[in-house]
């Protein structure tokens, strides 16, 4: 449930870290990897030694300017790159260099949309900048309150980053947990990181104001919570939920709000204080001496624009004028390789509905079953568009169907194979069925005669005598036309 | 420019610099005195000017996304006082430990 805040508006923007996929870091050419050995992937540049120059990796420039484009940012042509000074063990040279007021791109926007796939809010963005990450942490110790120290790994420091920071534009965690959702998606269709929220690949900072009705102040003047490295979409709407609670709480005790830097503790679904407004930051930033301007031409980001993806926006427009229900269209949206499998199944098949139909249900169920994705789902698309023409021909009933894309499945066999390898084809043949409908009847005479009677069921038992006798192959819709067909036949005197 | 005493504590905190009575009190007059230096600056009209963030006139230069060899992770610790678990080890880290601090 969403927390309530009786006479304020809540007030919420996100920063979100995304790490970029790049074969090396953002300053030196050490591999940008996840989970290698400790301290395997460092040199002089990332280890903070002195004497070393950083230079820039054009591959993160233009995976973040993509990033930037496609949340409808502008990408600047001079942007620069500063200090960001601060002590912390994972941080070897004593600074962040990091883009202070000159970012890569400014003022986006993102459409937000809930679980049914229906339009909540667009969200303002105010800027997204390039940085690089610190190193990892590990407390000697159950947490770092009680740790007898720390040991650093620097695998990670310098691996580049974008920061995306929101405009106030959220009010609830449920809403928070949307926008991450749909900026997943949109990064996820541009492919220039591997979006891990509990790799830390993906990170959330969360602030968090209330505001009273009525507030003629400007927003920078309420105090503002932010919460810290909130590591998944859950633990986003978590935090946030409980903290518009206790602020809540405490504006009704007449309590004051402190500005503050609060953790989340995934056990107790609380926040708690880690700094306060007595520890502000003063990082000092300064423009970074070792790198000059950074400048675009303007060709180049226009070309970066141009080569985009189609996008989650007009994906899910495209797909519902396809004839998709809003929620399917929803599912598949979000994610880039379910609607890559669905346009080229459809494009095989030619119908889009049946198509979305069996990949939400048994392709689904299968891949989920199997831990795997439409990526590299063992049935191809133009293999399951085969199996559904199946269908439309009359060969496979659709649970002959269930049966068939589950052997294709697990043997990675084309739709054809299968259903020779599994006898499963269905008898459609009007002459064939009339002999079994034909025989049926003469040897139930008595249920033929109830039926005759207006006892409805017992058609039933006869089109289960028809399966029967055909292995459960005849095409039902046939048996039960030919039975209904011959049934409705004047009785001939017995022995003409 | 009034740089106070209150001021050079500030700056030495957050360089964390232990700087004795004496030392701050002669960095004083030695900061008020280079921010002075650095005010004649305002004399001139700068107004048509856009600010001058490096000294480089050039742009910046980028480099291709090819891996170069890193270091061993021995050759990484050779410098480190302790190490545990091929990890440098760190002491014992205060939260909320004047300015600065855990930071993404």
């Amino acid at each position: 449930m969403a927390a309530k805040a009786v006479g304020y508006d809540v007030i919420i923007g996100l920063e979100v870290h995304v790490e970029l996929k790049t074969r090396t870091k953002l300053f030196c050419g050490c591999e940008n990897r996840f989970g290698a050995p400790p301290n395997s992937l460092t040199c002089p540049v990332c280890l903070g030694l002195p004497g070393v120059l950083p230079v820039l990796n054009q591959e993160a420039v233009a995976k973040a300017a993509r990033a930037g484009l496609a949340l409808g940012c502008t990408v600047r042509e001079i942007s620069k790159f500063d200090r960001k000074q601060y002590f912390y063990p994972d941080l070897p040279k004593g600074y962040q260099i990091s883009q202070y007021d000159q970012p890569l791109c400014e003022h986006g926007q993102l459409a937000i949309y809930d679980g049914r796939g229906n339009y909540v809010k667009t969200v303002r963005i105010r800027r997204i900048h390039l940085e690089e990450d610190a190193g990892k942490l590990n407390h000697l110790g159950q947490r770092l309150s009680d740790a007898a120290g720390s040991l650093v790994d620097l695998n990670r420091a310098g691996v580049p980053l974008i920061e995306i920071v929101s405009e106030p534009d959220l009010s609830s965690g449920e809403e928070a947990r949307w926008y991450l959702n749909a900026l997943r998606t949109v990064l996820s269709y541009l492919d220039i990181s591997d979006l891990r929220m509990e790799e830390g690949s993906m990170r959330c900072d969360a602030n968090v104001s209330l505001r009273p009705h009525g507030w003629a102040g400007s927003l920078g003047d309420l105090p503002r919570v932010e919460i810290k490295n909130l590591n998944s979409l859950r633990n986003v709407e978590r935090a946030i939920d409980y903290e518009v609670e206790r602020q809540a709480t405490r504006l009704a005790q007449g309590l004051k709000i402190e500005l503050e830097t609060r953790g989340f503790d995934d056990v107790s679904g609380r926040t708690y204080s880690q700094r306060s407004k007595e520890e502000a930051h003063d990082y000092r930033y300064f423009p970074e001496p070792d790198l000059p301007p950074l400048r675009l031409e303007a060709a180049q980001i226009a070309a970066w624009a141009k080569a985009l993806p189609p996008l989650p926006d007009r994906v899910r427009e495209e797909l519902k004028a396809a004839g998709l229900e809003a929620k399917d269209a929803e599912i598949l949206v979000q994610d880039p390789s379910a609607v890559a499998y669905f346009r080229a199944a459809w494009e095989a098949y030619g119908k889009a509905v049946p198509v979305a139909n069996w990949m939400l249900s048994d392709l689904a169920r299968l891949l989920n079953a199997a831990k795997r994705g439409y990526g590299d789902a063992p049935v191809p698309p133009a293999e399951l568009a085969a199996l559904l023409t199946q269908i439309d021909r009359g060969v496979l009933s659709g649970r002959m169907a269930k049966e068939v894309l589950e052997a294709m499945f697990e043997r990675g066999e084309s739709a054809e194979a299968a259903i020779r390898r599994l006898g499963v084809s269905q008898i459609s043949d009007e002459g064939r069925i009339r002999q079994e409908v034909e025989a049926v009847i003469g040897e139930h005479a008595k249920v033929v005669e109830d039926f005759r009677a207006g006892k409805e069921k017992a058609l039933a038992f006869l089109v289960g005598q028809v399966m029967k006798r055909t292995r459960g192959q005849a095409n039902p819709e046939v048996v039960n036309r030919l039975l209904r067909e011959l049934l409705s036949e004047p009785v001939r005197p017995s022995g003409s | 420019m009034g740089f106070t005493v209150r001021d050079v504590r500030h700056v030495a905190r957050l360089a964390r610099l232990a700087v004795s009575e004496k030392e701050a009190e002669r960095l004083v007059s030695d900061l008020n005195a280079v921010l002075t230096y650095a005010e004649q600056l305002n004399a001139l009209t700068t107004d048509s000017v856009l600010p001058t963030f490096h000294g480089l006139g050039r742009a910046m230069p980028l480099r291709e996304d090819a891996v170069h060899p890193s270091f061993s992770p021995e050759r990484a610790l050779s410098q480190a006082p302790q190490v545990k678990d091929a990890m440098f080890v760190v002491p014992r880290i205060l939260e909320g430990d004047g300015e600065g601090g855990a930071e993404e």
